[in-house]
């Protein structure tokens, strides 16, 4: 591990640098063949709105991906991360328009979880159009 | 509706070994748009001290998730898997997926639960290399909607 973050460093309460995550229909289709979640409500509108959804929704496995970039940005190694564990909560519709939608993250050290291993956790929110996407979002970090 | 109590603690047998790719990683990673190089650059990888590229922390739900087909298309669970959501996701790092492994994924069911007519399966996916090395656990809950219970989810 070669977080360049040193737990010394660190105080309960500091903010990670946040970060907003674009996401349109093309990157849903991409990470759809990248993680083989082939899902049709992330990628076909009818199939969606047939189910009950507003739209084509993101796969939550994709917006869990892009909310720990916010750590692993942070700590350089993502190496770093040795827990990290999310709620799917509500879903992030992505309308086909030129804009799609966007997940907005920021992160705080929440405890200095061991002196010794130099873990500390940091609590994530995770946003989109507003409202809150993942829930209990958390991971257990070591820095140097 | 309610699943059978009887499965928790069901073992299946581990999956036969997912050879991790560099190209497959850098894949993955350019889907989530992370330009990270220890995803792609084998050099920065092992300036970070790993042995070659590192995969994204979520990239191995590709993996745990085929695995817990075993579990979802069991016929004696009898889970309706068109009704499935997934409801949380948790992972425990022993070390970072790299390429070159070869990973094994034996999945137990850890706890089943009905509630407000939903139909909830908490699976752990053990995650192994080839030298029988612990990688990582995948924990995941998958919630099967009962038809009064319409919720969206991912």
């Amino acid at each position: 591990m070669a977080a360049k973050i040193a737990y010394a460093d660190v105080e309960i309460g500091a903010e990670l640098p946040a970060c907003t995550f674009p996401v349109d229909r093309e990157r849903l289709v991409r990470y759809a063949g990248a993680s083989g979640d082939f899902n049709p409500i992330h990628w076909n509108e009818r199939f969606a709105k047939e189910v009950g959804l507003p739209d084509v929704i993101a796969h939550g496995m994709f917006t869990m991906a892009e909310a720990i970039r916010v750590v692993t940005d942070w700590t350089g190694d993502p190496a770093a991360v040795v827990e990290y564990g999310v709620r799917f909560t509500r879903p992030v519709v992505v309308p086909d328009d030129d804009k799609g939608a966007a997940i907005e993250v920021t992160g705080k050290v929440a405890a200095k979880l061991d002196d010794e291993a130099r873990t500390v956790r940091v609590d994530l929110t995770v946003m989109s159009a507003g409202q809150k996407v993942l829930g209990m979002s958390r991971a257990v970090v070591k820095l140097a | 509706m309610a699943l059978d109590q009887s499965f928790v603690g069901r073992s299946y047998p581990p999956t036969t070994p997912y050879e991790v790719g560099r190209e497959k990683i850098r894949e993955f990673a350019e889907a989530i748009g992370d330009a990270n190089p220890a995803y792609t650059d084998r050099e920065a990888a092992e300036a970070l001290g790993h042995p070659d590229v590192i995969a994204p922390p979520t990239f191995v739900f590709a993996i745990t998730f085929r695995a817990a087909r075993q579990v979802t298309e069991d016929p004696e669970l009898g889970l309706d898997y068109s009704r499935v959501v997934h409801g949380d996701q948790k992972f425990a790092y022993t070390r970072p997926v790299r390429a070159g492994d070869r990973l094994t994924v034996s999945s137990t069911i850890e706890s089943v639960r009905s509630m407000a007519g939903n139909d909830i399966l908490d699976v752990r996916g053990e995650v192994h290399d080839e030298s029988g090395e612990h990688v990582v656990t995948a924990h995941t809950k998958l919630v099967a909607r009962g038809p009064e219970a319409e919720e969206a989810g991912a």
